[in-house]
């Protein structure tokens, strides 16, 4: 039910965002920028030990400073059994999200909510904090991922249990799961295979990054009527997380999403509105919270970090017939890395029939991870793509050309158990092979690497009203924060539907109170699910509004058609009547039976996977190690590009972001467990004269099952980069870079044992 | 933060009067890009802060008896605008346009720079190769200092209670004398130096160099003055054994700290790769004034 | 400890207010004045998003006091258009989509301002050094230096008529 692309008439173009007059002139209002009448500032007491016991907490001298109102610590929070919720982007256990924001008993990172308090102004509210007196027990810790496996390990949980191994173990470990996915008969696969080569990979956690520090304004009114002011990547989540753990009923908080300075991912759980809501609810008034930039370092959840063991058996051909992954992932101080999607990933754009994949979540003293787009995903592909690479030199195949040979395509069963249909993936390689960036000429230390990659993406829960107002305009509300221009394409969808131009259609973000349960915005859902979503509503009200034009006319709603924003008699037998347009109906609603509306709620399935090939070139400069990226093309399968130039800022957002975890980003911490660059000085992002212009390719093998064949596109371009950039160093300099981030010490050392150093001269 | 007092003294005798009066601890304030980050980050809890910047002569760039005379509050906006210093000292004016962002620039001064005394200061080592002095004003009355006596190590200088510096003054060049300044940094722009060389250099008609200053940033607590490279220049051109020579010296005559930023043998090695590259711009340029 | 009084212009128009001394221009401009389009990314000087103009030159808002102000011309995001008038970075932000988030843009919108008024006729390579201060997460730069290099274009061709 895919419409033509020539039939389309907004759905493909370029309209100005509603939201953007207001970003541009800074109106626009995000976490921070809110007041409540009356509201105190709240802040946070963190720990500064990695792994502590905490044994007292005394807040009188902080109580007793003049305009402090309150102080909470885990003692306001109900205890909460271990309670698995798929709520978010990723496992959640109520019980753990409870302790992450506020610790109970054990403080687990350096940075680790121990208390809060809530005072007349900020200043007061942080003198305060140095008031609070903490008493810890410090306890070793563990930092590493492989050190926190090894079995004298300082252990974070006494109750945690090794899952997925037999015989259960006794003994406590940081090991929380192991998992797998298998196909076919990977011993076999190895036996028949011609050349085999087993390498191992590392990354390092990364930050989402997201400029706009997590911040929140909430009151609890002495009924416990509770309105949170947040942004975050889903607020119906938002007020969920809130009532189970605050211990309230869902109907009593009603969340209203705030413009959202960026989330990644990194804003699918809270932090700060929960103890936001403790603190209301004790001092009687308003809470403002936000996070420093440091607190959003040592607070917030990274993505984990990772060690990828690949095992790759082929023909000489090319043929790959066997793969063999290994992850092990580090979830933080709770258990929920993504080890889960980085092991379904790994292989998923290949056809291999012998497949054995094992993965780790692994708890170690950093903070408890949270998704970063695509989560697990650009880890394993980081290992599984640089392999490939590596395995194409070994058999001297072209890299594009190894791909295409071993490409799934419709029909390829995965390795985690669905079977592609409607994918791209091969498409997206011939439109590599075909690319001009191709046929560039390289210069001395300059370098050409590819990678690809996939992301499942996710339909879901998404609700969505469409209302006609009495002039024929049309509102939309939906559900889903927009972390990137989605409402836009809300709009474009429900114009298109009407058959009205985008102008006259006027998206809104409902709060929890005023629109359907909506699921989170991620997963590259939003366009797919909220979009069909808000598709649906617009064509219920076409239905309605051809019934109202046939009761103008006494004829049968059949004998209306609607086309272009208007209604017409299907024939001439239905009749001779001028059309009526949109606006003419909508000036006659309230004598044809009222208020015209409609509102859908849909849990959206057959959500089409994103696949993605890159093209990367580097100049490496051999004395320094510094690495320049020089050209990048990034070509992806968006199913249907709604508005297309969002869809490139996706492509090219998600590349910049690969490009960082590639080259210079990671956490450095000092010997004590605690983290030495908690700031953007030395957590070092690429700015703007870090990267060239980005090529986004945009290939189109529509999805049939959403109205307008779109695809999920949020995710997939940050899986390739790394790979891309490391295949494209070896390429340059013949030094293969295996461990996260390849930044210019280590690029250089590398180099200098590939080719010890002589005193050299200009 | 906590709070804190604030005056802005109209010359400078108020400025030194208010300092050595200070009951607790008092830090000057130009630019601020440092102690504002140290201020909200809690690693400096001053009582007073003052502000320089409304004091006549603080801040401005003129020519003055064989100097340039640069206020010391002047922003690094205002030294990359002056063309007659740009072509006399480019390293100069490099160094300085090279802290931070285009914002930074706004606000950063020399003297800001100098007195947080990090070892990796990029307006630092042009400033000492090209022999500057500082112009101090203390309770005793008006002192000159070579800058490079100022830094006692990392976040320390030799300034005494109500000092604070009132000038830069830089000599101007010579014919066929020139400076530059590289750093090098990760990314491409927003890092703290991994390693830092200035070089100022004077050559004769044939390009033989007479004299010459080599400093290093960010390889020791505080900037170096490499005698054995300034050795290695004087009486060659810059051929390749020189060069040879003028790295082994800057390799020599480094002592850096493994940190987030670099390890001891990156920086190590880096202070040679920077120091023939940036003497090889100082002998170009000298060749050209 | 009691507090000063400052006396100076934002975006044209005469302001006063009373502020802490360590309260920066930042906290001033947000939680006293109520011009909340400037934002705070880091309080370190390392992002831009608190980015205003200062008696010509662009600063990070963050790393100023709010009684340095005093006397001071001030223009923050909320002066940049003229009216209902967007200035042509504006304009071509919104055509070009180099905004995502919207949470940078305040920040961009401020620095460009200020590169155009200096240089109309920046290269693509100039404009990236000038707005290096200024960190994006969402866009990967591309779409934002295409929008700044469209408007000086357009404005060097309006400064031609």
């Amino acid at each position: 039910m895919t419409s033509s692309s020539e039939g389309l008439k907004v759905v493909g173009t370029r309209p100005v965002r509603p939201d953007g007059v207001d970003k541009v002139i800074g109106r626009a209002n995000f976490g921070a920028d809110m007041v409540m009448p009356g509201m105190l500032w709240g802040k946070m007491k963190r720990s500064p030990h990695a792994h502590a016991r905490i044994k007292s907490i005394n807040a009188a001298k902080a109580l007793a400073l003049p305009g402090v109102k309150a102080v909470v610590t885990a003692a306001d929070f109900p205890d909460i059994a271990s309670e698995e919720a798929f709520m978010g982007e990723g496992p959640m256990n109520f019980r753990d999200l409870s302790r992450n924001c506020m610790a109970k008993d054990k403080a687990l990172y350096d940075g680790h909510a121990v208390a809060a308090v809530a005072a007349t102004s900020a200043s007061i509210a942080e003198e305060a904090l140095d008031l609070i007196e903490v008493e810890y027990e410090v306890l070793p810790h563990v930092i590493d991922v492989e050190a926190a496996m090894a079995d004298n390990a300082p252990l974070l949980h006494d109750d945690l249990f090794t899952q997925g191994v037999e015989p259960k173990p006794t003994k406590p470990s940081n090991i929380a799961k192991k998992i797998g996915f298998n196909k076919g008969d990977i011993a076999a696969g190895f036996a028949a295979a011609e050349i085999i080569i087993e390498r191992r990979y590392t990354t390092q956690p990364v930050h989402q990054g997201y400029i706009e520090p997590h911040a929140c304004v909430v009151a609890v009114a002495p009924d416990g009527q509770c309105t949170i002011w947040s942004s975050s990547q889903g607020h119906f989540m938002v007020r969920a997380y809130c009532a189970k753990l605050l211990g309230t009923e869902i109907a009593n908080i009603r969340a209203m999403p705030a413009e959202i300075g960026g989330g990644f991912g990194g804003k699918t759980l809270v932090y700060l509105e929960p103890v936001a809501l403790a603190l209301s609810k004790k001092a009687g008034r308003p809470i403002k919270m936000v996070m420093s930039r440091e607190e959003v370092f040592r607070g917030t959840g990274p993505t984990s970090g990772g060690v990828v063991e690949v095992k790759l058996g082929a023909k000489k051909d090319g043929h790959i017939v066997a793969a063999q992954l290994a992850l092990k992932y580090q979830a933080g101080a709770f258990p929920g890395s993504p080890v889960g999607p980085g092991c379904m990933c790994g292989f998923a754009m290949y056809d291999i029939p012998n497949v054995a994949i094992t993965g780790y979540d692994v708890v170690s003293n950093r903070p408890k991870v949270a998704a970063y787009r695509a989560p697990g995903a650009p880890i394993s592909s980081f290992g599984v793509e640089s392999c490939v690479d590596e395995l194409a030199r070994e058999l001297k195949i072209d890299p594009l050309r190894l791909r295409e040979m071993n490409a799934a395509k419709d029909g390829t069963k995965t390795a985690h158990g669905p079977t592609f249909v409607n994918i791209g993936y091969l498409q997206t390689v011939e439109a590599a092979k075909n690319h001009p960036h191709m046929k560039a000429k390289l210069g001395p230390n300059q370098g050409r690497g590819i990678a690809s990659g996939f992301w499942f993406n996710i339909g879901g829960e998404s609700s969505a009203a469409c209302h006609i107002n009495e002039d024929g305009t049309a509102t939309i509300v939906e559900g889903s924060p927009d972390i990137g221009g989605s409402r836009a394409s809300m709009a474009m969808m429900a114009a298109e539907a009407l058959g009205i131009s985008y102008e006259r259609v006027r998206p809104v973000i409902g709060d929890t109170s005023s629109v359907g349960f909506t699921f989170l915005t991620g997963g590259s859902r939003v366009t797919f699910a909220t979009g069909m979503a808000v598709t649906q509503a617009a064509e219920k009200v076409v239905v309605e509004l051809k019934r109202r034009a046939a009761m103008i006319w006494d004829i049968s709603p059949e004998a209306v058609e609607w086309k272009d924003g208007m209604a017409f008699p299907a024939g001439q037998n239905a009749g001779n009547f001028d059309p009526l347009s949109l606006a003419d109906i909508a000036l006659k609603s309230g004598r044809t039976g009222g208020p015209i509306s409609a509102e859908v709620s849909i849990n959206a399935q057959g959500a089409g996977p994103g696949f993605a090939t890159h093209i990367c070139d580097v100049e490496v400069d051999p004395e320094t190690g510094h690495v320049k990226i020089l050209r990048y093309t990034a070509i992806q399968d968006v199913g249907r590009a709604i508005h297309p130039s969002y869809v490139e800022g996706q492509i090219q957002g998600g590349v910049a972001q690969g490009i960082g975890w590639a080259l210079n980003e990671e956490y450095v911490y000092d010997k004590n467990g605690r983290l030495d660059n908690p700031g953007f000085l030395d957590y070092r992002m690429p700015v703007c004269s870090d990267m060239p212009m980005i090529e986004p390719v945009m290939v189109e093998v529509p999805n049939p099952r959403h109205p307008f064949g779109a695809k999920g596109v949020g995710e997939v371009p940050i899986v390739p980069p790394m790979a891309a950039v490391a295949n494209a160093i070896a390429d340059a300099v013949g030094t293969r870079m295996r461990d996260l981030p390849m930044s210019p010490p280590k690029l250089r050392a590398a180099l200098d044992e590939q080719n010890p150093p002589r005193m050299a001269a200009e | 933060m906590p709070r804190v007092s604030f005056a802005a003294p109209t010359t400078v005798d108020e400025a030194v009067k208010v300092l050595a009066s200070a009951s607790g601890l008092a830090k000057v304030l130009s630019g601020g890009t440092d102690l504002l980050v140290q201020l909200r980050s809690g690693r400096v809890k001053p009582d007073l802060i003052v502000d320089t910047k409304r004091i006549p002569g603080l801040i401005g760039i003129r020519e003055e008896g064989g100097f340039f005379i640069v206020g010391a509050a002047t922003p690094g906006v205002m030294l990359s605008g002056n063309a007659a210093l740009e072509h006399a000292w480019p390293g100069i004016v490099e160094g300085a346009d090279l802290i931070g962002s285009q914002q930074i620039q706004g606000r950063a001064s020399l003297a800001g720079n100098l007195c947080n005394a990090s070892p990796a200061a990029d307006s630092v080592p042009a400033v000492i190769a090209a022999r500057t002095v500082a112009v101090i004003a203390g309770p005793g009355g008006r002192r000159e200092a070579p800058v490079e006596s100022i830094c006692t190590g990392p976040g320390r200088t030799s300034l005494a209670k109500g000092e604070l510096i009132v000038e830069f003054k830089i000599p101007k060049p010579k014919p066929h004398q020139c400076d530059a300044y590289l750093r090098f940094i990760p990314r491409t722009e927003m890092d703290i130096a991994v390693v830092g060389c200035g070089i100022n250099v004077t050559l004769d008609g044939s390009g033989t160099c007479t004299d010459a200053r080599v400093v290093l940033g960010a390889v020791a607590p505080t900037a170096v003055i490499v005698e054995d490279a300034a050795k290695a220049l004087i009486g060659h051109k810059l051929d390749a054994p020189t060069l040879a020579a003028l790295d082994a010296a800057a390799q020599q005559a480094s002592k850096p700290i493994s940190d987030k930023r670099g390890t001891i043998e990156y920086r190590t090695k880096v202070a040679g790769v920077l120091a023939r590259r940036t003497a090889t711009i100082a002998f170009e340029r000298a060749a050209a004034r | 400890m009691s507090k000063h009084h400052v006396t100076t212009t934002i975006n044209g128009e005469p302001m006063e207010y009373l502020c802490e001394a360590q309260q920066t221009m930042l906290d001033v401009l947000r939680d006293e004045l109520g011009l909340t389009g400037s934002k705070e990314g880091c309080s370190s000087g390392d992002c831009g998003a608190c980015t205003i103009i200062v008696d010509g030159d662009i600063v990070c808002s963050c790393l100023m006091l709010g009684v340095e102000a005093e006397g001071r011309a001030v223009t923050t995001i909320e002066g940049v258009a003229n009216g209902d008038q967007l200035h042509p970075v504006q304009q071509k932000f919104l055509e070009h989509a180099a905004l995502q988030c919207g949470f940078c843009t305040p920040g961009f919108i401020v620095a460009a301002k200020a590169l155009l008024d200096s240089n109309l006729n920046p290269t693509e390579e100039e404009t990236r050094y000038w707005l290096a201060g200024n960190l994006c997460r969402c866009t990967g730069y591309d779409k934002i230096i295409r929008a700044v290099l469209d408007a000086a274009e357009e404005m060097r061709a309006e400064a031609g008529r």
